[in-house]
């Protein structure tokens, strides 16, 4: 637009400044967005963070390390699994206990699991963003089953605590790798469906290519990680760059965008997620039949039930784990897992008693948010929610 | 004797023939906002309401009751008046329209020769009632609904225009009733049918509908120029919207599908009163709506802009000359 008088000297005009959540629905939980636009047009977008700050980080500290697993359930609320996953791993190399064999391939399972699950969320609610509603609800279909899965593993369906320090909380109950087995046949088919309402839908494609476009050197830049990253070309995945558990043994592949866009992102989680179910499948076939699930030492992992009712040392064990916990020796870890929206770490320091001293967490969507000023400039007010949605920002992990 | 046959039984005639219009049309819209959910219900794999009576029958009037027994918030940054007019306007103009649509031969409140000039008129008037509601308001989301919604209806009434013209250069009579006549033997959307699919992408347009629902833009703006509004004051916008639905399907149907007539001119089909068929085609006309609903993402403003003026608009003119050409060249032209 050309202006036919040019403003006086010293005179600014005001943006029209309009607050964007934290009651908003497109808000994704309690961001604040504070956007300084130009009619539609957004020229600067600040998010405020904090109000979902719960100093989960700082109640950690004052509980034991068996304690401080639910907490990770509850920072990104759509992906439990992952997050405990990372504690776990971190509190393993500090107490330098080897999981089983079954029961790695059960955690690699149920991350896989919660991939999807949030995958699913994700992919479903950046179409409600754009406005499509219908795939959003068939996804809560799809999904029900996966939380069906995790009720049936661990008794609760959203905040498991199933990934503890030394394995996981029990084995999978009779039946449950069968029909996991035959999700992994079904969810192709919802997957096809669900792309054939988006993925070649005119408007969804107007709404999202070249929307929040992030160059590869961007992308590193602002320490993207996951699809995000992904998206923008970069092949990093830290279940191929390091993997662990037994991410090594498995044979899948890592999709990556080529244009970095809003389009680019919702591409790759898709294929992600038909990855996810080639992986849960091979861990349901190469998968220990029987055997622990956690480790045999008593000093970390609590002895099953019946050797509690013969043996005193056991019944010892019991009670100590459930009440002082474990003491873990003075130490510090980064351990860091590829969860669902990239890299999530958690950095423990030990000194040697039951309690963690310190444990910082790193989670993506923080990152990812900082940028969010960075990918929505010059944009509209409709792509700010477009690209909201493509960035896939759960509050819970970045207030913490 | 005089004061009553001159005056009296004219008004009462008037007033009651109305309400022989608007009660089934308010009626309708109550029942579309029940066929709304079920429809998007049965598509989105969920049922839909299904408490309030069986199947959930008696769902829309339990929710004009809760409506109207909630309080009406005027905010207080708000031009109360503005604020109170808006949708009483909006809901005034959904239905006073429905004066001169023809429901069967001679079923017809006004059969006034410059029906669908009117018609036109009164659903230009539309964007009045939103653009005050979102002035009014003075909250920074509704005045962006306002502003998207004033831009929104006008361009594409310019292609509803043209449309409009395209079927009177076939009819030869701005009658409503004389142009669904004029479909005795052909329905227009046959001959007309790229004008038939623009002009119902018009209609949804305008009336607000997904994917154009930019005014609303529950996921950008919150519900847009409604945010404020609550109770009765919603209620009425939410009518005028369904109306405005219904009555755009009307239109479709007086201008493209017929009006009346039965789809074949013999037997059974001639049986069925020509209300019925009217009835059924607007009801089909609503299903889409509903349909694209449940289908479609939304678009962004500049792309709705786009959409509206390059597309349809050179689209629109290009077929008024087609047509035009057409009925000259091969001397079709109504007498």
């Amino acid at each position: 637009m050309t202006t036919t008088e040019a403003p006086e000297a010293g005179v600014k005009i005001r943006p029209y400044s309009v607050n964007f959540g934290p009651q908003h629905p497109a808000a994704h939980g309690v961001l604040r967005l504070v956007l300084e636009m130009d009619g539609e047009v957004v020229e600067r977008a600040d998010p405020h963070i904090g109000l979902l700050h719960r100093g989960t980080e700082k109640l950690i500290e004052y509980k034991t390390y068996l304690q401080a697993v639910p907490y990770f359930d509850r920072l990104d609320y759509m992906a439990p699994m992952c997050q405990e996953h990372a504690f776990a791993l971190a509190v393993e190399k500090l107490l330098g206990v080897r999981v089983p064999e079954r029961g790695q391939y059960i955690r690699v399972l149920f991350s896989e699991i919660t991939r999807i699950l949030n995958h699913l969320l994700n992919v479903t609610t950046f179409a409600l963003d754009v406005g499509a509603t219908t795939p959003s609800l068939w996804a809560f279909e799809e999904r029900e089953v996966l939380f069906e899965f995790c009720e049936r593993v661990s008794g609760a369906r959203m905040h498991c605590a199933y990934f503890r320090p030394g394995g996981v909380h029990q084995d999978m109950p009779a039946g449950l790798a069968d029909d996991i087995w035959a999700y992994t046949e079904r969810l192709p088919k919802f997957l096809e469906e669900l792309e054939g309402l988006l993925t070649e839908n005119r408007i969804f494609k107007q709404r999202t290519v070249d929307i929040g476009v992030v160059s590869r050197d961007d992308a590193l830049g602002w320490g993207f990680s996951g699809p995000m990253l992904r998206a923008s070309g970069v092949p990093w995945d830290l279940r191929k760059a390091q993997p662990y558990d037994v991410y090594d043994r498995m044979d899948f592949d890592i999709p990556t965008g080529t244009t970095g866009d809003c389009y680019a992102r919702y591409l790759v989680r898709m294929e992600e997620m038909r990855q996810s179910l080639r992986i849960m499948r091979q861990c349901l076939t190469e998968m220990p039949k029987d055997g622990p699930v956690k480790a045999i030492d008593h000093k970390v992992s609590p002895p099953p039930r019946g050797e509690m009712k013969r043996s005193m040392e056991a019944l010892i064990h019991h009670f100590k784990l459930y009440t002082e916990g474990y003491h873990v020796p003075a130490g510090e870890t980064y351990s860091a897992v590829e969860s669902v929206k990239g890299e999530f770490a958690v950095y423990v320091v030990s000194d040697g008693t039951n309690k963690p001293y310190r444990c910082h967490i790193r989670s993506p969507g923080y990152v990812h948010l900082q940028a969010l000023d960075l990918m929505s400039k010059g944009h509209m007010l409709a792509d700010v929610v477009s690209i909201i949605g493509a960035t896939d920002i759960v509050f819970g992990e970045i207030d913490r | 004797m005089d004061f009553w046959s001159v005056y009296a039984w004219p008004t009462i005639l008037i007033v009651l023939s109305i309400l022989a219009i608007v009660v089934p049309i308010i009626l309708s819209v109550a029942y579309l906002t029940l066929a709304e959910r079920k429809i998007m219900g049965a598509m989105q794999l969920r049922q839909g309401p299904m408490v309030v009576g069986p199947f959930g029958l008696l769902q829309p009037i339990a929710d004009g009751v809760k409506l109207m027994a909630k309080e009406t918030i005027v905010p207080s940054g708000a031009n109360r008046v503005v604020f109170i007019v808006a949708p009483m306007l909006t809901f005034f103009l959904a239905l006073v329209a429905w004066a001169v649509i023809p429901f069967d031969d001679g079923w017809v409140l006004a059969d006034i020769n410059v029906g669908i000039l009117y018609l036109f008129a009164i659903s230009s008037l539309g964007v009045y009632g939103i653009v005050m509601a979102g002035w009014a308001s003075n909250s920074r989301y509704a005045f962006l609904g306002g502003l998207r919604s004033a831009a929104q209806m006008v361009s594409y009434e310019v292609s509803i225009g043209f449309i409009i013209i395209t079927v009177l250069l076939c009819v030869g009579s701005l009658n409503l009733s004389d142009i669904v006549r004029a479909q005795e033997d052909l329905w227009f959307f046959i001959p007309l049918f790229p004008m038939f699919v623009i002009f119902f992408v018009s209609t949804v347009a305008e009336t607000n509908r997904l994917p154009f629902d930019l005014p609303e833009g529950e996921s950008e703006l919150a519900g847009g120029f409604m945010v404020e509004y609550s109770a009765m004051t919603y209620a009425l916008f939410f009518l005028g919207e369904y109306a405005n639905m219904i009555l755009m399907s009307g239109m479709t149907t007086v201008l493209f599908l017929g009006g009346w007539l039965p789809p074949f001119d013999f037997a059974p089909f001639t049986w069925i009163p020509g209300v019925v068929w009217f009835a059924l085609k607007v009801a089909a006309c609503l299903f889409v709506f509903i349909w694209i609903r449940a289908t479609f993402p939304r678009y962004r403003y500049d792309q709705l802009m786009r959409l509206g003026w390059k597309v349809f608009l050179p689209l629109s003119l290009l077929w008024i000359v087609v047509t035009a050409g057409a009925l000259i060249a091969f001397d079709w032209l109504p007498e």
